[in-house]
């Protein structure tokens, strides 16, 4: 229901108090519903087909990549996309949740509504809600940081959680060490920059691996070493194809053949100088952001020097990192320039393809991970799913806390919360039980998604918990009841459940507090 | 009547086209009038107070912001109607003079026109109604003066600031952390403040945010942080104790204005072209070095070839940082702006204390923080939050807790809030009406009734009984002739706001009352609606 109001220009809308409110639940519903058959191991994808004209597809289940694909109208929907992007940001895994979590704090703000509780009562007894359920958290956190050996099993089962839930599952064992090698690689410098993930489709997942080295896709030029043992590498972005003059309005006019052809000389009398300085620099490797023509080339195939053009920005970057050397872009001072270094480049096959590989490299954290799928939607997924992966890691490595998984740090907060709310006098308190039945609603909806029964499993966990404070048990999908996340080794990061927890329940406050919705007309496209 | 007759009784057209017109006359004009800002302020009504609820506007392009902030609500809803208009403006000069109270004084304009439309049924004249609106809003001005207090706090003692800025902050989404945020306010404000003069230039305090992190990441940087990286990759990421030039030239051969063609017809003439373009990039660097600077800051882009040379002389470079940036910069390092490097020199160079990037969450975005700087008088406040619109609707909040802060620095005198100082005002006014014969009596008693409607908003939306709160204060206003009793919003159990630290200052009240005055005024005097119909 809307109206014209008259004082706004035509086309725009218009909705006040409950019909607002309404509009926003709505539609905020609908987002968390539609992300919510995806959340926990056994999750479904979804197929997105792009509106361009390839009409490309996509399958994934990551809920940042659903939310972002699909075009919503709702303004309340757009708070949780954006919301399930931040996240992605920000700590790269539980984009779902979030979403799912927001979503069930608003179904339940429905009912309160219903019941003519004021708004800004839920949202009060939503934040208290939330701190309680935070210091739960907290205190459930263990952090085993100090134990290298305990630590890395943590960071593995951290991995395997993550992946458990998307296309990797079926081989996460292999994937998690992956991910935890690369990771522990970085030394705690979080620098995902040095973690290049290569795609080449055939083969099969259990094929991809992880080089210690740098792979680099591009080609060598013709007629040029294809191995070099102790490389001296420069690390370049300069034209080669011809140095343009770059003072302005410059430009040739000339009244004879001869003379253009004098000029043309001239003009390869300076790139051969400038391949000569280059050369002098001794290096007997030449990476290039930029084309490489073929007169260089040629040059530096005499020379015997490896000449690489055309990689592009991320790639010069990431290799000049790698290397150790600075990225050049004069050549008179050859003393002074940093070259990069590394004991072998060589050209190896990955499937069809050949790739430049640069091992023994200055800087020990670098790596690559190839990865290899039948097709390129698996890959693509893949990808997320890893770079997920890589996202949660690195997040546990800066804040090494970890809670166990399955459901469980969310049975545990509501079961605080539920606490606080006996305590509570007034109406918040009944805002606060909802918030603890929105935290279970998570568990319920893995088990939903994995075809069991949820009102059963969530009870026994409840009466696990609810028994013995201390309790580990979450939901054990695999096996369909409740059990011990710590024997099953179902761990997550600490600061992605708290995100999630905080950014919920921001989000829902932030939908909940409106009570007038004005939509400006569109804009006229022409 | 466009339509006049001679004196021969034929008809003639005094308004051209006036078939394509449409037109609202009289007593039916300032009807329409009215009811336009009444739609308004009634879209307003629910936003005003703690207790307020937020409006979710979607722009023609599909974003969404969700605000209770008065001035931008009526800034994004894009009023069509002339009178609403009117509004919008009204809410804007509040915002631009006072930056606090937009909401109160558009309720206030609605309420004062909502009330003369009865006295217009009464077969008063509008312009009468005017006037005595201007003699009570007089007496109401007076009396502000005469309730006020004053208000002492210094650099040290800051207390009182700040819980003034807990007040303006606990009606927006910050609610939750008003506390730290309105800290951070007042020690922005007071960082910038000249206390002699009793002036804050707001230009010196910047509001940076980064999407993601939590709210309680929000934090005061004593510094500049700048949206901007360095130049070259490998650049060092953190500087200490370094002399900055800042420059407003390019790293790049000069482009005359005028248009010229630089022709090359030898090959001696190419090759010393190319040596003067070599020449010109080693020599800017150079320059640069010789003046003794640590780290440049320049207005426009680099060449790569100029960026490697920066690089190679290890000379750290930020490009393309924006104009404003780059005063405030100025300011704070004590630099001059160069605009040649000819005129680069030692002396012109500032200095900061350290020049740090700083990366955010898992996606490469990097901002500088400058900190440590000589000239301490500009400082950022870097705001965090969950999502796009918590982040606008957090810079908001603080731009207006920032400006309640300005203005008590500006002018110490206070009243009380929570609907107080309106409802002493209303008897005030009351007062003064009942020594008033004629037609004005009638006006100013409305104009009191109209006062109210702050407080009745202020109590509906708390979810209190509005009439039977509102009346019972009054009461007790009267009977115990205390000023500072209002609305107990927050259902602290007290009424008086001193003690609930509720309170307002008197300018911006003051402008409040004047600036609905003026607009009501003169929608009273309009009695001619004139407009084209929409084209066909």
């Amino acid at each position: 229901m809307s109206q014209q109001s008259g004082i706004l220009s035509q086309g725009a809308t218009e909705e006040r108090g409950e019909n607002a409110r309404m509009a926003s639940f709505v539609g905020a519903v609908a987002v968390a519903d539609l992300v919510k058959s995806t959340l926990g191991p056994k999750g479904m994808d979804k197929i997105l087909q792009s509106m361009s004209r390839g009409q490309e597809v996509t399958i994934t289940n990551d809920g940042a990549t659903i939310l972002k694909s699909i075009y919503v109208d709702n303004p309340a929907a757009k708070v949780l996309v954006d919301i399930s992007k931040v996240q992605d940001d920000e700590v790269g895994d539980g984009t779902t949740s979030v979403v799912v979590f927001a979503g069930e704090l608003l179904r339940e703000a429905e009912l309160l509504v219903n019941q003519k509780v004021h708004p800004m009562t839920i949202i009060a007894g939503y934040r208290e809600a939330c701190d309680c359920a935070r210091g739960v958290l907290e205190t459930g956190a263990f952090n085993h940081q100090s134990d290298a050996e305990q630590f890395r099993q943590d960071l593995l089962n951290i991995a395997k959680t993550t992946l458990s839930s998307k296309i990797l599952t079926v081989d996460k064992e292999h994937f998690a060490n992956l991910a935890v090698d690369a990771i522990m690689r970085l030394k705690g410098s979080g620098n995902l920059e040095a973690i290049h993930i290569i795609k080449k489709t055939g083969g099969t997942l259990h094929e991809s691996f992880l080089d210690e080295g740098f792979i680099l896709d591009k080609k060598i030029g013709v007629g040029q070493p294809k191995r070099i043992e102790n490389a001296r590498i420069l690390v370049a972005n300069t034209p080669m194809d011809t140095d343009k003059i770059k003072i302005y309005g410059a430009r040739v006019r000339v009244d004879s053949m001869a003379k253009v052809a004098e000029i043309e000389a001239a003009e390869k009398d300076k790139m051969r100088a400038k391949v000569r300085s280059i050369i002098d620099h001794g290096i007997n490797c030449f990476v290039n952001r930029q084309l490489i023509y073929n007169l260089p080339e040629e040059m530096f195939a005499d020379a015997g020097v490896m000449a690489i053009e055309h990689a592009d920005f991320d790639g010069i970057e990431r290799l000049a990192l790698v290397l150790g050397g600075e990225i050049v872009s004069t050549f008179d001072n050859p003393s002074e320039v940093k070259l990069g270094s590394c004991k072998l480049i060589e050209e190896i096959m990955i499937g069809e393809d050949r790739l430049i590989h640069f091992s023994g490299v200055a800087l020990g954290e670098a790596c690559t991970i190839v990865l290899r799928g039948a097709s390129t939607h698996i890959l693509d997924e893949a990808e997320r799913s890893l770079h997920d992966a890589l996202c949660v890691l690195k997040e546990t490595v800066a804040d090494a806390r970890v809670v166990y998984g399955g459901g469980w740090p969310e049975i545990r907060m509501a079961k605080a919360v539920e606490e606080l709310a006996s305590r509570t006098p007034g109406k918040k308190a009944l805002a606060m039980e909802a918030f603890a039945r929105a935290l279970r609603a998570l568990p319920a909806t893995i088990c939903d998604n994995a075809g069991l029964d949820s009102a059963e499993i969530v009870a026994n966990l409840k009466a696990a918990h609810g028994a013995d404070s201390s309790s580990r048990m979450g939901v054990d999908v695999v096996r369909g009841e409740a059990g011990d996340m710590k024997e099953l080794g179902i761990y997550e990061s600490f600061r992605v459940r708290q995100q999630v927890l905080l950014s919920g329940t921001e989000a829902s406050e932030i939908i909940l507090r409106v009570d007038d919705l004005i939509k400006c007309a569109p804009r006229q496209r022409g | 009547m466009s339509l006049a007759f001679d004196e021969f009784g034929r008809p003639f057209i005094i308004l051209r086209e006036q078939e394509r017109k449409s037109r609202v006359k009289g007593i039916e004009a300032v009807k329409a009038s009215i009811m336009a800002a009444k739609t308004v302020a009634r879209t307003l009504r629910s936003s005003l107070g703690p207790k307020g609820m937020d409006k979710m506007l979607q722009s023609p392009d599909g974003d969404v912001t969700i605000t209770n902030d008065g001035a931008t609500i009526l800034e994004m809803m894009e009023v069509e109607n002339q009178i609403g208009k009117l509004m919008v403006e009204l809410s804007k000069s509040q915002d631009h003079e006072i930056g606090d109270g937009t909401t109160g004084v558009v309720v206030l304009a609605g309420a004062l026109l909502e009330h003369a439309e009865a006295l217009l049924d009464m077969g008063m004249h509008p312009l009468r109604i005017a006037e005595g609106y201007e003699m009570a809003c007089k007496v109401a001005t007076e009396n502000l003066d005469n309730i006020k207090t004053r208000f002492d706090f210094s650099k040290e003692n800051i207390e009182p600031l700040v819980k003034t800025c807990m007040t303006t902050l606990s009606s927006k989404v910050v609610g939750r952390l008003k506390r730290p945020m309105a800290e951070i306010c007042v020690k922005a404000v007071l960082a910038v403040a000249d206390l002699e003069r009793r002036d804050v230039n707001l230009d010196l305090i910047k509001v940076e945010g980064k999407v993601g992190g939590k709210m309680e990441d929000t934090r005061l940087v004593e510094g500049i942080v700048i949206d901007k990286e360095f130049s070259h990759p490998q650049m060092p990421k953190e500087l200490k104790d370094v002399k900055v030039a800042i420059l407003t030239c390019p790293f790049e051969p000069p482009k005359p204005k005028t248009k010229h063609k630089v022709d090359i017809d030898t090959v001696e003439k190419f090759e010393a072209l190319r040596d003067a373009e070599k020449s010109y990039f080693t020599d800017m660097v150079q320059r640069c070095k010789d003046s003794g600077a640590e780290l440049v800051i320049c207005q426009w882009g680099f060449d790569d070839e100029a960026n490697h040379l920066l690089m190679h002389k290890n000379l750290p470079a930020v490009r393309w940082v924006g104009g404003v940036e780059i005063e405030l910069l100025a300011m704070a390092t004590g630099a001059r702006i160069v605009p040649r490097f000819q005129e680069l020199s030692a002396d012109k160079l500032g200095h900061a204390g350290s020049v740090k990037e700083v990366g955010f969450g898992t996606t490469k975005d990097k901002m500088l923080v400058i900190e440590g700087c000589p000239h301490l008088k500009a400082v950022t406040i870097f705001v965090r939050g969950g999502n796009r619109m918590v982040l606008d609707e957090i810079k908001r909040s603080l731009h207006d807790a920032i400006c309640v802060a300005r203005n008590l620095v500006r002018d110490n005198a206070i009243v009380y809030g929570g609907g107080a100082a309106e409802i002493s005002c209303a008897l005030a006014v009351e007062e003064a009406a009942d020594k008033v014969t004629g037609v004005e009596h009638y006006a100013m008693r409305t104009f009191a009734d109209a006062l109210q409607a702050v407080p009745l908003a202020l109590a509906e939306n708390s979810g209190l009984p509005p009439i039977e709160s509102l009346t019972a204060v009054k009461k007790r206003q009267l009977e115990e002739k205390n000023p500072y009793l209002g609305i107990d919003c927050n259902d602290t159990g007290t009424n008086d706001m001193r003690e609930q630290n509720v309170f307002e200052t008197v300018m911006g009240k003051k402008q409040q009352l004047f600036l609905a005055t003026q607009v009501c005024k003169m929608i009273l005097k309009i009695d001619d609606v004139i407009k084209p119909s929409d084209y066909e």
